[in-house]
């Protein structure tokens, strides 16, 4: 018996999509563990985010706290590991987004806990399949700690609906809260109107062959028809030809939509690791030898520069039809 | 300033993993140093030395710690080639050890060492974790600064920008700090420590290489070995591997002679636009 604490990020008075994710497999341990599901939100604001996050759970813990304002590991994980023993939970998890990761490992050596990072499955009670080697493995780790701590990928867990009925709310205070000297000077955000990269039905993806930031802007008009988000190789990104938060891949983000396309992409493992989990995949290379289209669905050998322009003029054409 | 860097042996991972008796089997495999780890290295030299006239900032240091068997002090000694001072070797077998052991051993050295740093790669490209800069933060107690895509020491802080979703955080850790480094953190100008000048630019796409003048210089280096018991660790991970399994290939894909058959083919077949 023991509950599942499902730390969940939270976003102008309502949970996070990548938090849903989250609670999906939060539910599948609380059964294997015989207990429920108890959902904590930190931070301040937290309070306003809970009749929302009471949808998806019977319990809500609300940690709310002015000094909470910006999220730091070193606050946050004093307030996980206390609740986790609070609430007589024997599974600790968070989404891996850039926040879980970072907290979660925290927090499990506060706890003493074994930890399985960035999972794909609960295979058993106390048993996880992950992704190794860059997503070219899957293996299966039991852990045999009192508490076990999870970051489940969201790309691999369906976000969760509501239940029938609210949970209950309860609250809790932060305790002493000391950041170890550590300051959050800013957020420099990404702003856009394109949906998140984690959660996009349709991701369009640019790489090397784009040759500059510029020529970006065709995928860009490309993305905004389709309402898709738009993705990187690494070695877009680490030519300053695109914000670093656009990369896919082992190291960047890890999607599965429904539809990827990419564009002028070799490849390279580390990029198949972050999308081949994709549904339909569409390579556009100029080249018929990239390993790319050893991955895709369905391949185009002709340079972006034909390929890209007339592929918006023919979707524009699909559309006006229907 | 003195700075510890753990580094961890990993399988070349352009190499295809080979699955025997429900494991990887590393027979044959070509090891490396775990290439963020070897960014870690690289990220403690900008650190502590004038990148001008490329020499090391007087009473720093860089101690370099691997834990794994023996044939592991190979990699340790490409690091001490790089320009670490000095290394300590926990010998141990790969399936005695899991991240909570990992941790345990690199809190007993931090404690000896006393370092105002610990800088370690953001993840092993192995395992893919990304768990033990973290846990050894939480374990010590002490701040910590992940994924670093840049770094300034300056009064005594770290200003370490951060890629998260949706954008750069900029957080300020005082010393001492454990910090974590992502693929970014080797660009020219990413970091700064207050004697290189801020123009000066680093060249190349990845991490330092060896020079022979520092292979041969390696060889003179102090290599410590230890073992589990001197940090109090047994050999019983609670995390175990259970089995390894080869995803699937991916079924064969068809090009397609033209995009009207591309866009009809989405729309009927994929039914996804």
């Amino acid at each position: 018996m023991g509950n599942v604490l499902a730390f969940c990020e939270f976003q102008d008075g309502a949970l996070r999509t990548s938090a849903l994710s989250n609670l999906t497999f939060a539910r599948t341990a609380a059964e294997a563990h015989g207990g429920e599901v108890v959902i904590l939100l930190v931070g301040h604001g937290a309070q306003a985010a809970s009749a929302s996050a009471a949808k998806f759970a019977p319990k809500v813990v609300v940690v709310d706290d002015a000094k909470l304002e910006h999220y730091l590991a070193e606050t946050y994980a004093p307030i996980l590991a206390a609740q986790a023993k609070a609430t007589g939970a024997t599974v600790v998890t968070a989404t891996a987004t850039s926040v879980g990761k970072d907290l979660m490992p925290r927090a499990a050596a506060l706890l003493d806990a074994g930890m399985a990072s960035d999972i794909s499955k609960l295979a058993a009670k106390n048993q996880f399949i992950r992704p190794i080697l860059a997503g070219n493995a899957y293996s299966t780790v039991e852990i045999s700690s009192s508490i076990i701590c999870v970051t489940p990928r969201q790309s691999e867990f369906e976000p969760a609906a509501e239940l029938g009925s609210a949970g209950a709310v309860a609250t809790a205070v932060a305790g002493a809260i000391d950041a170890k000297g550590a300051e959050f000077v800013k957020l420099d955000a990404q702003k856009s109107d394109r949906p998140d990269l984690g959660d996009a039905k349709v991701v369009v993806a640019g790489g090397r062959g784009m040759k500059n930031g510029d020529n970006f802007k065709v995928l860009e008009e490309l993305a905004d028809l389709l309402g898709a988000a738009m993705g990187a190789s690494r070695a877009a990104t680490d030519a300053g030809m695109v914000p670093a938060d656009w990369q896919v891949g082992q190291t960047g983000k890890i999607v599965a939509p429904n539809l990827y396309f990419a564009v002028a992409i070799s490849g390279a493992i580390q990029h198949l690791a972050g999308m081949k989990g994709s549904k339909t995949i569409v390579a556009i290379n100029k080249n018929k030898d990239e390993p790319i289209f050893q991955v895709a669905d369905y391949g185009i050998v002709q340079e972006w520069e034909k390929a890209v322009p007339e592929l918006i003029a023919e979707i524009k054409k699909l559309k006006a039809t229907r | 300033m003195k700075i510890l860097v753990p580094v961890k042996r990993v399988p070349d991972p352009t190499q295809k993993a080979k699955i025997k008796d429900g494991h990887i089997d590393p027979t044959g495999a070509s090891w490396i140093v775990n290439t963020f780890d070897e960014y870690a290295v690289e990220t403690a030299l900008r650190l502590l030395e004038n990148g001008d006239s490329n020499t090391r900032i007087a009473g720093s240091e860089i101690v370099v710690v691997t834990i794994g068997p023996e044939d592991a002090a190979k990699e340790l000694r490409t690091t001490l080639a790089m320009g670490a001072d000095r290394a300590i070797h926990v010998v141990a077998k790969d399936d005695e050890l899991d991240s909570l052991a990992v941790v345990k051993i690199l809190a007993g050295i931090v404690a000896a060492e006393k370092p105002d740093a610990v800088i370690l790669g953001k993840q092993a490209v192995d395992g893919d974790a990304n768990q033990v800069g973290q846990m050894l933060a939480g374990k010590l107690g002490w701040p910590q600064a992940t994924f670093a895509a840049a770094i300034e020491l300056k009064d005594g802080r770290f200003i370490v920008h951060r890629e998260v979703d949706g954008g750069v955080e900029t957080k300020s850790v005082p010393v001492p700090a454990i910090l974590t480094v992502d693929l970014r953190i080797i660009s020219s100008h990413s970091v700064q420590n207050g004697v290189t000048s801020a123009t000066f630019a680093y060249g190349g796409e990845g991490a330092r290489l060896p020079s022979l003048k520092g292979i041969m210089a390696a060889k003179k280096k102090p290599m410590v070995t230890a073992k589990l018991a001197d940090y109090g660790v047994e050999p019983q991970p609670v995390i175990k591997e259970i089995s390894v399994t080869l995803p699937p290939p991916r079924a064969g894909g068809q090009i397609v002679a033209d995009i009207p058959t591309l866009v009809k083919k989405l729309a009927e077949e994929a039914k996804v636009i």
